[in-house]
């Protein structure tokens, strides 16, 4: 039982920072737009199957870290990384019981209501204005969502992680 | 924690509701933000805390590498003969354009003796490689690998081979962060190098574009212009290229008219950048008197009031 429970920490983590790695990952200036919200998606994905395990704090130490490591302000990403979990740990009842599909759509509304209080935050601090194009990652990361949950869940399974 | 694979967890079960943790989160995050906005130690701390996230920024710049080195095994032979033509004859050219460098330094020297001008001595510097660019697309920063170990300092500049490039923002111990100058929140004063007419230049959030504010639609600036550090704010030394005015418009509706000039240096394309070590500005002795006070008007001859 201890050994499933070190097991499940440290896969946890590991995508957890799998996820910061490719969200952080450098890449082409015109791609940067298309990037999806991995961190967001991941954290998503943990708080709606673990919400015992993963919650609130490992938003915020994450949100941390992508402010370290993006020069944002520190606390910017840990805010809105955090009032993900929380909105997730709000949700996760329901979002269990909907079909992939539905999941997907309220997934992309919460990254994108995410993104928007990001935007937000950003504008209180810095010069700049609101482009729609920040919508752009919580699609694409809604749109990769299906996948992302059918292949952890399949490996959550293999691995008897529960 | 109930978490045995056998056990059959009820579908419904209510978790945690983190209400307070949620409270706490938010509280924390603002007075990081207030504290950083507001003090000038979290400086200090963040820098501390950066060297802990280094080696994920490490490894996360290692693909590139890979890829850039791996592009450089297999590139074939005719390229690289073709590169190093043209390293060849751009070294003649630069070795060209050094000698008459030496003889035109030795004649500013010389020029600036009669003239009893202060002297301007070389500038030392370090080199420095890209190790991430920022990955957000909404501001315009680098990670370079040179940190305090290194001598970087808060407000150091950096320039590329062609200009001026930006100015380091933040220091950790092995690297540090530049802001460039296409960045929004990024201005600075240059010169026009053709006349010396002073402008302020600020960075438009797109790399190929900056911003001339406050031009009169009098003033004598044209395109192709090419504009210099003026070494006003003494944050930059003065004589820098920055970049080379590409519009002016004159809109008769405008107070000023608007003039975008485009950054010499490659913002782009650069992985090698130079990080000056200007020589420490005179500041003003606190007893110091700002003007000249001793000063004061002659009287004009008699002969001239008449």
């Amino acid at each position: 039982m201890v050994a499933i429970g070190l097991r499940g920490t440290l896969l946890i983590w590991l995508s957890l920072l799998l996820a910061l790695c490719l969200q952080v990952m450098p890449l082409a200036d015109v791609w940067l737009m298309w990037r999806p919200d991995w961190l967001g998606l991941m954290l998503i994905y943990w708080c709606v199957v673990m919400p015992q395990r993963v919650g609130v704090l490992h938003g915020f130490v994450l949100g941390l870290l992508l402010d370290l490591i993006e020069g944002s302000p520190l606390g910017q990403n840990a805010l809105t990384l955090s009032l993900l979990a929380f909105l997730c740990a709000l949700l996760y009842q329901r979002l269990r019981a909907y079909s992939l599909l539905q999941q997907a759509i309220l997934i992309f509304m919460l990254l994108g209501l995410v993104q928007l209080i990001e935007q937000w935050l950003r504008t209180i601090v810095g010069p700049f204005s609101i482009h729609l194009a920040f919508l752009l990652p919580s699609l694409i990361g809604a749109l990769l969502w299906p996948w992302l949950f059918t292949m952890f869940q399949m490996l959550r399974r293999r691995l008897g992680i529960f | 924690m109930p978490s045995g694979g056998l056990l059959i967890k009820p579908l419904f079960s209510h978790g945690p509701v983190p209400g307070y943790r949620m409270l706490l989160c938010a509280i924390l995050a603002f007075a990081l933000m207030f504290a950083e906005h507001r003090f000038s130690r979290m400086e200090d701390l963040r820098a501390q805390m950066t060297t802990v996230v280094a080696p994920i920024q490490w490894a996360v710049s290692v693909p590139s590498d890979l890829l850039t080195w791996g592009s450089l095994a297999l590139s074939d032979q005719r390229a690289l003969v073709d590169e190093n033509r043209r390293l060849r004859e751009q070294l003649l050219t630069l070795s060209h354009r050094v000698q008459r460098m030496a003889s035109l330094t030795a004649e500013n020297v010389r020029l600036r003796e009669l003239l009893n001008a202060a002297g301007q001595a070389d500038m030392p510097y370090v080199t420095a490689e890209l190790l991430s660019l920022d990955s957000d697309p909404f501001t315009h920063q680098m990670v370079i690998d040179r940190g305090r170990r290194d001598g970087a300092y808060v407000g150091q500049p950096v320039m590329d081979a062609s200009g001026l490039v930006g100015q380091v923002t933040a220091v950790s111990a092995y690297s540090s962060r530049v802001l460039m100058l296409a960045d929004a929140n990024h201005a600075m004063p240059v010169q026009v190098n053709r006349n010396g007419l002073r402008f302020i230049v600020q960075g438009s959030g797109r790399y190929d574009t900056l911003n001339v504010m406050h031009v009169p639609d009098t003033a004598d600036i044209r395109e192709g212009d090419l504009l210099i550090t003026s070494g006003l704010a003494g944050r930059f030394p003065a004589g820098y290229p920055v970049a080379r005015v590409s519009e002016v418009v004159h809109d008769p509706g405008q107070p000023f008219a608007r003039v975008t000039a485009a950054p010499v240096a490659q913002l782009q394309r650069s992985r090698h950048f130079l990080l000056l070590f200007p020589p420490p500005t005179v500041e003003p002795e606190p007893g110091d008197r700002l003007w000249d006070e001793t000063f004061s008007l002659i009287e004009p001859p008699m002969e001239l009031m008449q």
